[in-house]
């Protein structure tokens, strides 16, 4: 057993896909011309009052819905206030003692445990503008991003591994993107993950102190730099130092743990009731309401997938990695109840060519219907595996029926033993020395004939009948 | 006395202010006869009260997520000490 154990909590904010901003009607538009999608509102200019997004509130609550949460009946904003250009106001509008979620809990597995990480509150706030630092000795501040709508999902410190703190991330992303209410880009920021980290005793009771990771802009990221801060505490603690409370900043190029405020410099934010805005109420009809609209969420259809399909455990968690995914691969299983093939062609040629071509589920052209199709041409030996597999690229590039292209190639199996008996006849005389060496005994050969025989069919005859029929051949020779 | 000059330094780099001595020392007299004035308000019972956040009553005040012209970033722009032709500039932040 490690003689230390890492506590670590994970702080998760979520850009959401809203049209307009969190409080005023300006574009929540990623990439726009700088400074465009401003108004008096999210500038802080004195006297705008600003407006609850009603959608904000939608998405916060599915959210909670999803990992589990008590969806509070009364919530409240708060001004969390301090001073940075990126924020005019001089306060971010947020929620401190009234979140809108809280007592959650997710399942993960890492290391093939299942484990449960509870999730503290979810709470929704706005976002801060973008800082530019260029030469020339100033900051130049773009405001289009101020005012955006976030959820942040703390998490309680039940994470026990930097693996275990990236399975929970990917688990809380493939909840966003099922829910589709955020893009959980984390290049562009759409998604942001702070690390609290501390260590112990295995086995203490009590916690260590931690210090908060900042600035990591990719899940590999959080798992390399949580794994590097609980080596560097360790390594305190070993020498006998102590670890101080204090924020630090990875640098992903370095892949080096910077210090970037101790907690005497720590914010006081104080924290009071914002005046401007009323209480938000959650009654059970409209709780009730957005838990209809509410997609099948993954651990539901994993195990949909597994009892419906009967599926291995392995289909059915790469099946549902998305929604997308899994929504075609259903729509296909409508059109053929080989759900084990269709769960093959989806796993393997599938998402191949998706990710080959960098596409999205959505912009794979083949439709499912006609999957569906070509797996039935196979399974009624119309149409080899094989010919199916070469036929492939065509089918997607035209998404017609499989039946057409196969017809217009003359592709149809030939599963007629006597036409097939005779190109089996026709390889075996012309290749005398094969059939001694067979008959010597190295089966080997026969890989060797059924290459013949197919090329000889130009890939046409059932590979199945060519088998069985040539081991017969063969073995009538041996008496 | 509620507020020591510690405190009044403290607010002081909150705000952004810089104070003199003199101001220092000014301020942490006003401020404590302010909140000695305001802990008269302490001798009313207010046990059964609920605590009031909002001058108004009500709850759940929305807009529907639709998008409302934002203003030109010209008129964005024309109220700051300083500016490019598209941004803030503010002193270089770390």
């Amino acid at each position: 057993m490690n003689k230390y154990e890492p506590v670590i909590g994970l702080e998760v904010h979520a850009q959401l896909l809203t049209e307009t901003k969190a409080f005023c009607g300006c574009s929540n538009k990623f990439g726009d011309q700088p400074n465009t999608n401003v108004c008096p509102i999210c500038l802080g200019h004195p006297g705008s009052l600003p407006k609850i997004n009603k959608k904000m509130v939608e998405f916060a609550v599915m959210m909670g819905l999803a990992t589990n949460c008590k969806i509070n009946f009364k919530s409240s904003f708060a001004r969390k206030n301090y001073f940075y250009p990126d924020l005019p106001k001089g306060w971010q509008t947020s929620q401190f003692d009234e979140p809108i979620c809280s007592n959650g809990f997710l399942e993960i597995t890492a290391d093939n445990n299942l484990r449960t990480i509870r999730i503290n509150r979810i709470h929704m706030e706005e976002d801060a503008g973008k800082l530019i630092h260029d030469e020339t000795g100033f900051s130049l501040v773009d405001l289009n991003r101020c005012g955006t709508p976030l959820i942040e999902i703390v998490s309680e410190p039940d994470l026990q591994s930097p693996h275990e703190a990236f399975q929970y991330l990917s688990k809380l992303k493939q909840i966003l993107l099922y829910l589709n209410i955020s893009d959980c880009n984390m290049e562009e920021g759409s998604l942001r993950c702070d690390a609290n980290v501390s260590v112990r005793l295995t086995g203490d009771k009590s916690l260590g102190v931690k210090t908060e990771l900042k600035n990591m802009n990719s899940f590999k990221n959080v798992e390399k730099a949580i794994q590097k801060e609980i080596e560097r505490q360790i390594d305190i603690i070993e020498e006998g130092g102590k670890i101080i409370q204090q924020t630090l900043l990875w640098d992903a190029d370095k892949e080096e743990i910077k210090i970037m405020r101790t907690k005497e410099e720590a914010h006081d934010y104080r924290y009071f009731p914002e005046p401007d805005l009323l209480p938000v109420i959650i009654d059970d009809v409209w709780k009730n309401e957005l838990m209809s609209k509410m997609p099948e969420l993954p651990d539901v259809r994993r195990k949909k997938f597994s009892n419906l399909y009967k599926l291995p455990e392995y289909d059915c968690e790469i099946l549902t990695s998305t929604k997308e995914l899994a929504d075609y691969f259903e729509s296909a299983a409508k059109h053929s109840d080989d759900f084990k093939s269709i769960s093959n062609w989806v796993m393997v040629e599938v998402l191949k060519f998706i990710n080959e071509n960098n596409l999205s589920v959505n912009q794979f052209r083949l439709s499912p219907i006609n999957l569906g199709k070509l797996i039935n041409l196979i399974n009624d030996k119309t149409i080899s595996n094989k010919i199916a597999k070469d036929i492939f690229a065509e089918l997607i590039e035209r998404n017609i029926d499989p039946l057409i292209i196969i017809k217009e190639k003359g592709l149809t199996q030939i599963n007629d033993s006597k036409f097939i008996e005779e190109i089996i006849d026709r390889v075996i005389k012309s290749n005398q020395e094969q059939v001694k060496q067979y008959l010597a005994g190295k089966d080997k050969v026969l890989g060797f004939f059924v290459g013949q025989i197919m090329k000889e069919s130009k890939g046409k005859a059932n590979p199945q009948s060519v088998n069985e029929l040539l081991i017969n051949k063969l073995s009538l020779m041996k008496n | 006395m509620p507020v020591n000059r510690e405190i009044v330094k403290h607010i002081a780099k909150l705000s952004k202010l810089s104070l003199t001595d003199f101001e220092e020392e000014k301020f942490t007299l006003e401020l404590n006869k302010i909140l000695e004035y305001m802990e008269k308000l302490n001798s009313i019972k207010t046990d059964n009260i609920e605590t009031m956040s909002y001058p108004v009553d009500g709850f759940n005040v929305f807009r529907e997520d639709e998008i409302v012209n934002s203003i030109d970033r010209e008129a964005a722009l024309k109220n700051a000490p300083q500016r490019t032709d598209e941004f803030f500039k503010v002193p270089k932040i770390l």
